[in-house]
This record gives C-alpha cells, structure tokens and sequence, in this order.
C-alpha cells in the first residue's frame, strides 16, 4: 500500500529497537528539542574528538519517524568526520524537502535514505528533521565550546 | 425529531469528494473545525457577488445593504445564545475574543470595575485550550496578578473539591472551558459560576466547544462573558463571537483602537462608541459574519437539542466499541454524563501520529497530538493523544470504520 513508501522496514524496525538510545554522561554539547505543533521531543548529547563524531546519544519520546529518524542519524554519523557529517545533514535536509523531486543519494544517506518517502507527506517532514536539528545545533555548540 | 446524517450529509458539498486514491471521507475532526454546508457557502459567497461595501460607512445603497447584512446577522446570533443585540462582539476568533477580554481588563486603570492590581487572583483550569490559559497566563505577568487553577483529576473531571480555596475575595475573573477539547467533558458550571459571583469575580465561559453542539442560553448560565467560534459551529473561518452583559461591556476599556469604534476623535484624545461598536474597529469581516448567521440559522432549523441528542448517542456508541480494543484506552470520561462528543484516546504503543497517519491512509480524518492543551496532556501523563471529535453529519458508519481501521493499525504496527 502507498503508506509502505512511508513506513519502511527500516524505519520501524528502529522505532521498536533505537540505537543509541541512552543518554551519555559525557559529552560537548547538550540540547532538548520540541515539535511544538505535535509535542514530540529529544535529548540529545553529542562528544566531538579531533574533528571526529565520537558519540550521539540521545532520549526522547515521539511518533515513529521522528524517534527512527535520530536513532538511524545515530548509526550513521557516529565516527565520520564532522565535515562529512555535516555533508549527510545536508543531504538528508535537501531530500525532506524535495517533495519528492528528489530521490536522495543512497552511498551518502545509507539507512537514511529510507525517510525519501516522508517527503511525500508535508504534515511528517518536521518529524523526520527533528533529530537532524538537534544534532545541527548540538554540533554547532560543542565547536563553539572547543574553540 | 430524529437526525439523519445521511441526509445533513448532502447539505455538506466536501462529503462528494473522496480521500486517498478514491476512499470515502469519514470526518472525525470537527472540534478542530467543521465542515461547512452550502447554505453558508452560498451566504458567504451571496454577500461578495451581490452586497459588498463596507459597512457603517458610505452613503450608497450598496454600504446600506452590507450593514443590513452584518446587524441582521448580529441579531440571530444574540437570538442563538439568548443574548441582547448590543451584547454581541463580533471578533476574528474565538481567540482574538479571550485576548480582547484579557487586554481590555488589563487596559483598566485604578478606579474601573475591572482594574488589575498585583495580588488580584485570576483562575483558570488545568484543562483549557492554550487560548484560554496563555491570554490569563501573560495577563497575570504583566499584572502582577497570580493565576490559580482547578486541578483535572484521573477521570478528566475537574476537581472542585477546593473551590473555596481555588476562588477567593482575591479572585477577578474565572475563566474556564465549557468543554474540554481533548477530554469531552462539560464543566458543572453552576456552582463555580455561583462561587465566582459570590466573591464578586466575573465569570468568562470558553464556549467553543459547546455552543457548535448544545444549546447553550447566556441567560440560564449565570455567567459574565462567553467566547465562540464561528468555524467550529459550520460557519466561516475568520469569524469569533464575544458575548458581554451589556452593563460589563460598557465598563470594558476597548482593545483595538482604529475606524468606526469612536465617537469623537481629535489630535490628542480620542472617546468610544458604545458596545459593541467600541470592540469592533476596522472594516468587520463582513461575507463571515453574514456567513456565521445562516451557519446559526442552518443549525437553528436542525435543532440544537436534536444536535445535542444524536451527539450523545453517537458518543455512547463510539466509546463503547472503542473500548472493546485491545489496549485502548480512553482519556477522559468513559461515561456520556456531562461529557461532550470529543473523543480522546491512546493505543498502547502505537504513537497517535503514527495512528493518524493510517487512519488517514484509509480516509479517516482525526486529530493527533496535544491539542494545543499540553499541560493537559501532561497532567493526564500522556505524551499525546489521538482524537475523535464528532458532529451532526457524523454515524455509526464513520465510527465503524474508526474501529476497523484501529485495528488494522494494530495489525500493520505490531
């Protein structure tokens, strides 16, 4: 059914088994993120090391796309560089709101690249972006904090 | 006199059109807006085409025929609520009308009835739509004024067990909910309403929920002000209604200030046109208000006490067979005593956005989420919820495929 296009394998099967999904006591930067318009929510705690990604961890409570979405940002991001996780962001914040124009690049999304179908429905892309967000500015304030 | 739903259903033109690659709509989101039947479309849309000009102003036939249109609609809005013509405020919303309330009370300076000072009391409820709590919330900050509110408790009834404590000599104004948007429940206002007079507090009645689906008389109520929204009562969007006693609203400062809410005007100073005038400035939101009387007479014609009935039963029916899933649970009351037809619930630990999103894909239109009633959902400790609200063009029908829908949702999430 069309809702499959939504709702793939991969995403529910991070839904019902996230990854990463305890908050770690050390990190650079620490943020809370809401969906005002739906209350879905993230803790997110983020460790940068020489310019590598070096643990996201998070908690939170939300909708199936919102809580997949970081759970599979987590699998992905963990050990790359901040340069090509920043890339991901990008790629992955260009294909949600693409309206289905664009199909995304699977060698640089992976996993990821299984949110192509939210883009399709207006009302889920905020969800899908939640954790992206986080990290974005957690990212952003632990280089501040660095430097 | 029984209601056919079938019937209404005809007078309703989006009931033609299908949802999702050819599925039937079923419409469970009327607490978030109504649809709208032709008679108001047609109203609306019979004020553009043949008798727009602005009103109370010009001295052309066609600016006559537009304030014939608004004042004609004024006057079956106040027959609607029991109200006295010079008693009806029209707004943008339902919302513009509970901040007009709160930034006129805060415009009172020392000496007026409804002047402010820090220690006055304003109380609330736990379970209020953000338009009813933010407006007091902010108010009680610039004041001064402490805000207190009635707690909810597990069965979504207020708790009104400390009212003497919650309403005291220090209390100004209560304002508080007819009916809980996410929890259906009807708010005994009497005895509040009574306490609040007691102590020589106003009483201001969020009606948003109860006037689209009960009669509901100003007079009966014992109440000071009431707030509704013509949106959610199948009339247009863009338009709210405020109802004040007459002798209040004169005492009211105004809110906003501009064209035809005057009565003398120099470079310096500036006096009010009486109620409601004085609240309505600028050009009104004409095609809605005309739009909102024939929404009113459409109603009026059905019968709000038939409304009313087929409500209860159809509520009846739908908490009934929604309580026969596994692992549903209902938040709010499970009984049709002094409860509404709005119809909140979680199942188990499917995330109602998630079960909105199938039960869309299947044609059926609800609400998910906190209903912009968050410290309610939290209080009833649930990070959201899914709602059915119902109305007159509502069966059993819809409420079957509600269920059966649930339960494939069940199915395809498990």
């Amino acid at each position: 059914m069309e809702l499959d296009n939504l709702y793939q394998e991969v995403i529910l099967d991070h839904y019902k088994r996230p990854q990463n999904k305890k908050l770690a006591t050390i990190f650079d930067a620490q943020v809370h993120h809401v969906n005002p318009s739906c209350g879905d929510e993230i803790d997110l705690n983020l460790l940068i090391k020489n310019e590598v990604v070096t643990s996201i961890t998070w908690d939170g409570v939300g909708c199936s796309i919102s809580q997949a979405s970081v759970s599979i940002l987590t699998d992905l991001l963990i050990g790359k560089s901040i340069t090509e996780a920043y890339a991901i962001h990008d790629n992955f914040v260009t294909l949600m709101q693409s309206k289905g124009a664009f199909s995304g690049d699977e060698s640089v999304l992976e996993d990821a690249i299984a949110f192509a179908g939210v883009s399709k429905y207006p009302a889920r892309i905020k969800c899908a972006l939640l954790g992206w967000m986080a990290f974005k500015d957690a990212s952003v304030q632990a280089q501040a904090n660095l430097n | 006199m029984t209601l056919d739903p079938s019937v209404i259903r005809k007078d309703f033109p989006i009931f033609d059109r299908t949802i999702r690659d050819g599925k039937k709509l079923v419409y469970l989101d009327s607490g978030a807006t109504s649809q709208k039947p032709n008679f108001v479309i047609d109203a609306e849309s019979d004020f553009y085409r043949n008798h727009n000009a602005a009103a109370h102003r010009g001295a052309h036939q066609l600016a006559e025929e537009a304030t014939g249109a608004i004042e004609s609609a004024r006057v079956v809005v106040a027959n609607f609520l029991g109200g006295a013509i010079d008693e009806i405020v029209f707004t943008k919303s339902s919302t513009e009308a509970l901040n007009l309330l709160a930034y006129s009370i805060g415009n009172a300076s020392a000496g007026n009835l409804f002047h402010l000072q820090p220690g006055d009391e304003i109380v609330v409820s736990e379970m209020e739509h953000h338009a009813n709590l933010i407006p007091w919330q902010q108010l009680a900050k610039r004041t001064g004024a402490v805000l207190k509110w009635f707690e909810v408790n597990d069965s979504g009834r207020l708790d009104l067990s400390n009212i003497e404590s919650v309403i005291t000599e220090r209390t100004k104004i209560v304002a508080l909910t007819h009916q809980s948007n996410v929890l259906g429940t009807i708010v005994p206002l009497a005895e509040i309403a009574k306490r609040t007079h007691e102590v020589g507090a106003f009483f201001i009645l969020d009606a948003c929920q109860s006037v689209p689906h009960m009669p509901v008389n100003v007079k009966a109520l014992d109440i000071d002000f009431l707030v509704f929204s013509g949106h959610k009562t199948v009339g247009p969007t863009g338009i709210g209604v405020l109802w004040g006693r007459a002798n209040l609203l004169n005492h009211l400062p105004p809110f906003l200030f501009g064209g035809s809410m005057i009565e003398t005007v120099t470079m310096t100073d500036a006096t009010w046109a009486p109620a409601p005038r004085k609240f309505e400035a600028g050009v009104p939101n004409m095609a809605q208000i005309v739009g909102l009387g024939a929404a009113l007479n459409y109603l009026s014609e059905i019968g709000m006490e038939n409304i009313h009935q087929h409500e209860i039963a159809l509520t009846k029916y739908t908490l009934d067979k929604l309580q026969e899933i596994d692992q549903l649970r209902i938040v709010g009351p499970t009984d049709t005593n002094s409860r509404g037809s709005a119809i909140s619930f979680t199942l188990g630990q499917i995330h109602p956005h998630d079960l909105g999103q199938y039960l869309d894909s299947a044609g059926i239109a609800v609400r998910t989420g906190h209903h912009c009633a968050w410290p309610l959902t939290r209080k009833m400790g649930v990070p959201a919820t899914t709602r059915a609200s119902l109305y007159l063009y509502n069966d059993e029908s819809d409420i079957d495929a509600l269920v059966a829908a649930t339960l494939d949702a069940q199915k395809y999430f498990a």
